[in-house]
């Protein structure tokens, strides 16, 4: 394996950004157990290109992310892979939370209060952070929430899964093109704890070699056998 | 339905777009049974708070949309609710279809074919108030059958809508509403054969 790039420590219900260079791997792993990260994922040369999550459930047949499966654009290319993980299911359904959501659930938590113990919510990170980058509320499209999961019953009924994500598990996210990552810990939406328990995750970021003509992620589905050509056609 | 009802028949693979009112009622019939009607929602006064799929079915904690359920917005705001559904199940997880995403879906070959996406870029770009490609976000399929199992994964089930079903909304507040009556000819969802629908707004 590679040696770390550089590791970083993502405070809870903090914001991270980067642009992920194409071939490189981010892992990101839940130092405590519970964590959640919600992310959000840019063609960093096109912006208006952006992860989509219909594209990304249904050409795969899934409503769960984990090893094996990728990220797609809305413009049929592979932003990243999920190249290994260690939890099993990551939540592609239940969103961000909102200002309104937080303060419902657990109560002010303002700044001037609680410093930076105070309950930022999913939503206004996201603007926040994709502010930083020119982008804003236009760009904000259904985001993946990892290390948690959200079940749906025979009814179409979400619940919230709890215990997810044991301490130290991680997710490993290979960029297939220059992505831009918008990311936060702030807690899931659906997270019933009656108290704000944002937990921080670490960062790690190492080169990966080249996609192998028998990856994985490549032939895990037809479909992305023709999502990676699309993919590498883009910097042809 | 009133005797003065706005009402407009849309063609099988044809964009509409209009203002629906506060208050206003908004129908969708689906005249020929199991078509595919690609539908995105605008708050009228600032297009940048629009339908959110997630908001949408997060605060009603089911995937399905059907009577009662609350079309939310991005900044969180009641935008439409369904007051009638013949219907009983309609889709919010599988998006448009897009040039780009048949080439993943079917083949490389199929870019040519019309898709959702190409419509809804056609008509905000017809709109003429500054939309772009950054405004089409996740839509609802009204009249699709799209489950998941306990596994997660996604099923594309046969449909369960017939001719003369609708789908009736309240406006909760002045929208914009966008659809692309979907031309798909890759998918048994609508027996490959894509038909017009009808929308009236009273």
């Amino acid at each position: 394996m590679h040696e770390a790039l550089w590791d970083e420590i993502v405070q809870p219900a903090a914001s991270w950004s980067h642009v992920l260079k194409r071939g490189t791997i981010l892992r990101i792993t839940d130092t405590e157990g519970g964590a959640n990260v919600g992310a959000l994922f840019y063609n960093f040369e096109c912006p208006v290109e952006r992860y989509n999550m219909p594209d990304t459930l249904k050409a795969q047949h899934i409503a769960r992310l984990t090893k094996g499966f990728v990220l797609y654009s809305d413009m049929g290319r592979i932003l990243c892979s999920l190249v290994d993980d260690t939890v099993g299911w990551h939540d592609p359904l239940g969103g961000c939370s909102n200002a309104a959501m937080v303060r419902a659930q657990y109560g002010e938590g303002a700044y001037q209060d609680l410093r930076n113990d105070c309950y930022r919510n999913g939503h206004d990170s996201f603007l926040v952070e994709l502010g930083k980058w020119g982008l804003g509320p236009r760009d904000l499209v259904p985001n993946i929430n990892f290390f948690s999961r959200v079940d749906v019953g025979p009814d179409g009924g979400m619940a919230y899964h709890a215990g997810n994500s044991a301490p130290g598990s991680y997710v490993e996210l290979r960029a297939e093109m220059n992505v831009l990552a918008i990311l936060n810990t702030c807690p899931h939406p659906l997270d019933p704890a009656a108290t704000y328990q944002a937990k921080p995750v670490q960062l790690s970021i190492r080169r990966a070699g080249p996609v192998a003509a028998d990856d994985a992620c490549r032939l895990s589905r037809p479909e992305n056998g023709r999502g990676f050509t699309l993919t590498e056609r883009y910097f042809l | 339905m009133t005797d003065d009802a706005y009402t407009f028949i849309i063609p099988a693979g044809e964009p509409w777009m209009r203002e629906i009112k506060k208050g206003q009622r908004f129908r969708i019939v689906d005249l020929h049974g199991n078509q595919a009607v690609d539908t995105l929602f605008y708050n009228a006064h600032d297009y940048s708070d629009r339908y959110s799929a997630q908001d949408t079915i997060r605060h009603q904690r089911n995937i399905y949309l059907t009577t009662g359920t609350q079309l939310i917005s991005t900044n969180g705001n009641v935008m439409l609710t369904i007051v009638a559904d013949t219907c009983g199940r309609h889709d919010t997880l599988g998006g448009a279809c897009a040039n780009e995403s048949n080439m993943v879906r079917y083949a490389i070959d199929k870019r040519h074919m019309h898709a959702c996406r190409s419509s809804f870029l056609k008509a905000v770009t017809e709109w003429d108030h500054g939309m772009t490609k950054r405004d089409i976000t996740s839509n609802i399929n009204f009249f699709m059958n799209v489950p998941v199992t306990a596994e997660g994964k996604l099923t594309f089930e046969d449909g369960i809508s017939e001719p003369g079903k609708y789908v009736e909304m309240r406006a909760e507040m002045d929208v914009l509403a966008m659809i692309s009556n979907c031309p798909q000819l890759n998918n048994p969802c609508n027996a490959y054969n894509p038909t017009p629908v009808q929308v009236a707004i009273w």
